[in-house]
């Protein structure tokens, strides 16, 4: 076998990752030497950060936009969009619905999709609305016992207790 | 029943044994999985309070798992804020826990088995993840625990899940399965042939990505990788796995074709190289911890082709581990300096390295 480079004998067979794909090379030795030299490709292929795929998500908004989506605030865990576009965290599960709109593409950027198809919890499959109700109690109750409220700490947490209950029958 | 770090720090993890397939170049395997509970803030905005509750449900929840035996009784629930630093540290240099546990504040804590072959991280960056790990390539089975697992803590709580998104997570480049899937390669003859930043940019190139030791943000130590999914979105777990595993036997062919080229292209250089490394550990008096990772890679390659014969790969690895800072205190019963932890290091490297010593074979 000649190799693919030269004229010469192919003796190296070499399998290579072309975009993943395994492809195989039949290289001389002094093809093979050059082969398996380092190459100068450009390294700005680094996988970008949080802060900047944010920023790329925001591109074509005005600053007047942004600026305003920067204030919008999660009525369940008080995160704004700035404190999330900041720190790459969200504060609370229902964030994903409250800033559905400006997730949406960002999650396109991070995964290329925005659907979900894996596994699913068999056990615990409730509705997101008791989710976000037990988190607004939990909210409440520790707002109560802040202001010394106790009564109605005690009442919102039967309630909490009696949905926990409703739910694991 | 109580897990005894001493005790632990004196062998190795399951997962370090080199017992499962392809072990000269897979180290291991990892699935780990980011789960939080419904009814909860993440933890940007959870109080002090709501990780106090978190911890005491989980750990109520897993005791009760441990009762109907459904998961190990010898299951240990350790409570990060009452550990040591040192402790911590050891947790970590064990892959037991990730860094941010170890270093952040306030209530968290870890169920490990004491096979190691899982942990249970609580108040990580998600209230809950589960980490399953296997000797070797052998990603099918490393998933099926972790799924079993995961199962299992579901039906106690109620996890943050939205029919479109998946498992919700604090950040969202974990949303959807919230799964990475992971295999800690062995690769120095790539790096020594220098075409370890071709094969990264092409792994890049099909969503995977690329990591040291330690996870992110860690430096490539020993020239040992982690590949794992980048995407967690949009595909099954089981086609998560499938894209880690199918990239592996590439790999492998890749690292082995180079390994060739090193036997036949520079015989010399290479046995000199090993041969070397192989001299320093056995007879050094001091040294760090950086240049012990670099000369044990040349000789884990040495082993592996054969140009050492009187070591096996499972001490190398345990070698591995073992003369990082907080395991070598561990082992020393003492805290050390670094300076002290040089020679100290020396000596536990000449013990168990000793031309022809018994202590090479164990593990």
């Amino acid at each position: 076998m000649k190799c693919q480079r030269c004229e010469k004998p192919a003796t190296f067979h070499i399998t290579d990752l072309v975009d993943g794909e395994p492809k195989e090379l039949h290289l001389c030795e002094q093809c093979a030497h050059t082969f398996l030299s380092p190459e100068e490709e450009d390294a700005s292929e680094v996988i970008p950060a949080m802060a900047g795929l944010i920023a790329q998500a925001a591109v074509g908004e005005t600053a007047e936009d942004l600026a305003r989506l920067d204030e919008r605030v999660c009525p369940f865990c008080g995160i704004s969009f700035l404190e999330f576009r900041k720190q790459g965290r969200l504060g609370c599960p229902h964030d994903y619905a409250h800033f559905s709109r400006e997730l949406e593409p960002l999650l396109v950027n991070i995964h290329g999709e925005t659907h979900h198809v894996g596994k699913s919890p068999r056990h615990s499959v409730r509705d997101a609305e008791q989710q976000t109700q037990l988190i607004r109690l939990r909210r409440e109750m520790k707002q109560a016992v802040a202001g010394e409220n106790y009564e109605r700490a005690s009442e919102i947490r039967d309630e909490i207790k009696s949905i926990e209950s409703a739910r694991n029958a | 029943m109580g897990l005894d770090l001493n005790e632990l720090a004196q062998n190795c993890g399951e997962w370090l044994r080199g017992t499962g397939p392809e072990p000269d170049i897979v180290v291991s395997s990892r699935v780990r999985l980011a789960r939080n509970l419904a009814e909860f803030p993440f933890m940007a905005k959870a109080t002090e309070v709501d990780r106090t509750e978190i911890e005491r449900i989980l750990r109520e929840r897993i005791d009760l798992l441990k009762e109907e035996e459904r998961l190990p009784r010898n299951l240990t629930f350790l409570d990060l804020g009452e550990l040591n630093e040192l402790d911590r540290r050891f947790l970590v240099e064990r892959q037991l826990i990730s860094r941010e546990l170890a270093e952040s504040e306030g209530a968290r804590a870890v169920a490990v088995d004491p096979q190691e072959q899982f942990s249970v991280m609580v108040n990580e960056e998600d209230h809950l993840r589960i980490q399953v790990m296997r000797s070797g390539l052998d990603l099918q089975a490393t998933w099926d625990a972790a799924n079993r697992l995961d199962d299992l803590i579901e039906e106690q709580v109620t996890y943050a899940y939205s029919d479109k998104l998946g498992y919700l997570t604090a950040c969202p480049t974990n949303v959807g399965t919230g799964a990475r899937v992971s295999v800690m390669v062995h690769l120095p003859a790539l790096v020594i042939t220098r075409q370890i930043d071709k094969v990264f940019r092409s792994l890049q190139k099909i969503s995977l990505a690329v990591r040291g030791l330690y996870g992110e943000g860690s430096q490539a130590m020993g020239d040992f990788y982690q590949i794992s999914n980048q995407v967690t979105l949009g595909l099954s777990e089981e086609e998560l796995t499938k894209k880690v595993a199918d990239v592996v036997p590439v790999l492998l062919d890749y690292e082995r074709q180079a390994r060739d080229f090193l036997v036949r292209e520079s015989q010399e250089t290479l046995h000199d190289r090993v041969s070397r490394a192989f001299g320093i550990l056995r007879t050094a008096q001091t040294i760090t911890s950086e240049e012990t990772l670099h000369l044990l890679s040349s000789v884990r390659l040495g082993i592996n082709l054969g140009l050492i014969k009187d070591v096996a790969t499972p001490t190398i690895n345990k070698l591995f581990i073992h003369t990082q800072p907080a395991h070598l205190q561990k082992l020393a019963g003492m805290e050390l300096d670094s300076s002290d932890r040089a020679i100290e290091r020396a000596s536990y490297l000449r013990k168990h390295l000793a031309s022809g010593g018994d202590g090479v074979a164990e593990n």
